[in-house]
């Protein structure tokens, strides 16, 4: 029973890791072949199956006069954009979600609970409609076609799923314990800052990975809001597509838009590991 | 420095969470607030404390208006029921956080940290995370952090509630030893509790409290001596002190049936609607006593609660040892009658075995 046991353990956790391996081998794999390659069947060991050759990534650094498309400015704002946006959203995020969670707000009939509801409404609607708004808003400020247009926008995408994530955390902290924290002889700005802060830093982790993938994803409205002066990754490797589909390419160009998602969730899963995110408040 | 309240009243709902409550806490007494769960207790712990702010009334502390301080300058300590303590430090760093809010030197707060330890009996586990203790080790380190900080006022709300009963006991004890031992001569000490074993045990001065209203002030013994309502004697005692109508004529209390001969303190009280209220201790077994039949037997602890039932009349008693029934078995007891308590139709004490407004 318990040898069959191990037994099934390893075999789902091999066909799970193979499962998840095998689209970045294919990719990888695919980003050093050329237009023969590609068509010449299933192949994946370079030298042997194939000739590798550097042509799909040397698209990428290429300038546009050369026949490439140089990703490396829109990389660098995406990450910039992303990582901005990402941040003043976690901090004016976590604030507004603590004044939520334990203060009462009265105006009418609008309350807490429809303040909250304010904010995720904010993602019910599809990007089209919101992007109207937004190009006119940012054309009447001239911060259309500029960083600074595309933070202040994201800010307004990604700040609700911080409120939302932060409100139900910090209602989960138990109010008792800012008391004590007053009690013990803080005001309440270092009530916050010193006890419910580092108590809800599992939560602030899940907002920020959550803003931060929806950041530097969103393709839509990078494109809608943007036209020569700036650009931002996702719109930039839309680019890459020609008559003929450069599967090589392509290939690069997805394993690098990856590749910072993939270093997030590494450093969250070494903090996961450490046993930090579970047991801080029962 | 005494702490004095005036008609506080608070009141967020439809319902009275305090209603007209005043009192006078003199410095280095203790002070218990007895009152069913509901009550206002914790309102009353937190209004002391600052966190609400009442609708109307005032709190002194020392002369000064204390409603107009905040929270954290009013120098107050504060425990919970519920074990609060703050999860993001260890021991060692929860119980220095107030000192370290007052900037005190690190060499002092390492002394007074390990002083208020040893005081709570947790030596040893300075470096341990609080997530690692057990609920009664909690409790202490939210005991020894309310310690350390020599605050003018201690309030404890039910500290013991949420603890298992062995551990209770125990803790109940030190408590008692820490506060006998003089605590701090100017503590203002204030402790909250359901129970009324704790509340004799403590002997403090005893608020009884119900729907936010203040209904008798005294020492402990007072209290359980003389009730002055119905309402105390239930509150006061546990399990509640039976009630039973009857009628008091020819020198004789009537009900169910029985016939019993009445003491001299309630001989004289003839009016109608008259409960007499006696003690589940003071009803013992008897062979030759009045017939009942057996409702329901729990056996708590090393004591027997007997629910017994005799036409309308219900009544538990409690004897000191550990006895088997079954329901629907009859048994004979016997009151002592001497020990009875009366009580107009009103709810006002009548007469107590006492000496409390005789006849």
């Amino acid at each position: 029973m318990n040898k069959l046991y191990i037994f099934l353990k390893y075999f789902f956790i091999v066909v799970w890791t193979v499962f998840v391996v095998a689209p970045f081998l294919w990719a990888l794999t695919t980003s050093f072949k050329d237009f023969q390659s590609v068509n010449g069947g299933v192949t994946y060991i370079p030298w042997v199956d194939f000739e590798p050759n550097l042509e799909g990534w040397k698209v990428l650094i290429k300038s546009p006069a050369k026949g490439g498309v140089d990703i490396i400015e829109p990389y660098f704002n995406s990450l910039f954009v992303t990582c901005t946006a990402s941040l003043i959203s976690i901090i004016l995020g976590t604030l507004s979600a603590y004044a939520l969670s334990r203060y009462t707000f009265k105006a009418g009939f609008v309350k807490n609970n429809d303040i909250t509801f304010f904010f995720i409404s904010q993602r019910i609607m599809p990007p089209i409609v919101l992007s109207i708004p937004f190009f006119l808003f940012l054309s009447s400020i001239n911060l259309l076609d500029s960083l600074t247009g595309l933070i202040v926008v994201y800010i307004v995408l990604l700040m609700p799923i911080a409120v939302w994530i932060m409100v139900d955390f910090f209602n989960k902290v138990p109010r008792e314990i800012d008391e004590t924290a007053l009690i013990d002889g803080c005001n309440p700005y270092q009530a916050f800052l010193k006890v419910v802060l580092p108590n809800s830093i599992p939560g602030l982790i899940v907002a920020g990975m959550f803003c931060i993938i929806f950041g530097w994803i969103d393709f839509f409205f990078a494109f809608i809001l943007t036209f020569t002066e700036v650009q931002l990754l996702p719109v930039k490797i839309v680019a890459l597509n020609s008559s003929v589909t450069p599967w090589w390419s392509l290939s690069a160009s997805a394993l690098v838009s990856v590749a910072p998602l993939i270093i997030v969730a590494f450093i969250v899963e070494r903090y996961l590991s450490k046993g930090n995110l579970s047991g801080a408040i029962k | 420095m005494d702490l004095v309240a005036n008609n506080l009243s608070y009141k967020p709902d439809d319902q009275y969470h305090l209603n007209e409550v005043s009192f006078n806490f003199k410095e280095g007494n203790l002070y218990t607030i007895l009152g069913r769960t509901l009550s206002g207790k914790t309102t009353l712990l937190k209004t002391i404390a600052g966190l609400l702010t009442p609708d109307s009334g005032e709190i002194e502390f020392d002369g000064k208006n204390f409603l107009k301080i905040p929270v954290w300058e009013r120098n107050v300590a504060m425990v919970y029921q519920q074990f609060i303590n703050y999860p993001h430090l260890n021991v060692f760093e929860n119980i220095a956080f107030p000192l370290k809010q007052r900037k005190i030197d690190q060499s002092i707060i390492k002394e007074k940290v390990m002083d208020a330890l040893k005081s709570v009996g947790l030596l040893g586990y300075e470096n341990r995370k609080i997530q690692e203790l057990s609920g009664g080790q909690q409790q202490r380190v939210s005991l020894a952090r309310s310690l350390v900080k020599n605050a003018k006022i201690l309030l404890l709300d039910e500290p013991l509630v949420n603890l298992d009963y062995k551990l209770r006991e125990q803790l109940r004890e030190e408590f008692k030893n820490l506060f006998s031992k003089g605590l701090a001569d100017e503590t203002i000490l204030i402790y909250s509790t359901t129970d009324p074993r704790e509340t004799m045990e403590l002997n403090g001065e005893v608020i009884v409290l119900d729907e936010g209203k203040v209904l008798q002030v005294g020492p402990a013994k007072e209290i359980f001596e003389n009730p002055n309502s119905l309402k105390v004697a239930e509150i006061s005692n546990d399990p509640p002190m039976n009630i039973i109508e009857a009628k008091i004529s020819d020198n004789q209390i009537r009900f169910e049936g029985i016939d019993v001969e009445a003491p001299q303190h309630l001989s004289k009280l003839t009016e109608d609607g008259l409960k007499i209220g006696l003690r589940s201790s003071d009803i013992e077994l008897n062979e030759n006593g009045h017939e009942f039949e057996v409702e329901l037997a729990e056996i708590s602890g090393s004591e027997t609660l007997l629910h017994l039932k005799r036409g309308d009349t219900k009544i538990i008693v409690s004897i000191e040892e550990v006895l088997n029934f079954k329901i629907h078995d009859k048994v004979k007891i016997n009151f002592k009658i001497d020990r009875a308590y009366a009580f107009h139709a009103d709810g006002k004490l009548a007469s107590s075995p006492f000496g409390g407004l005789n006849g």
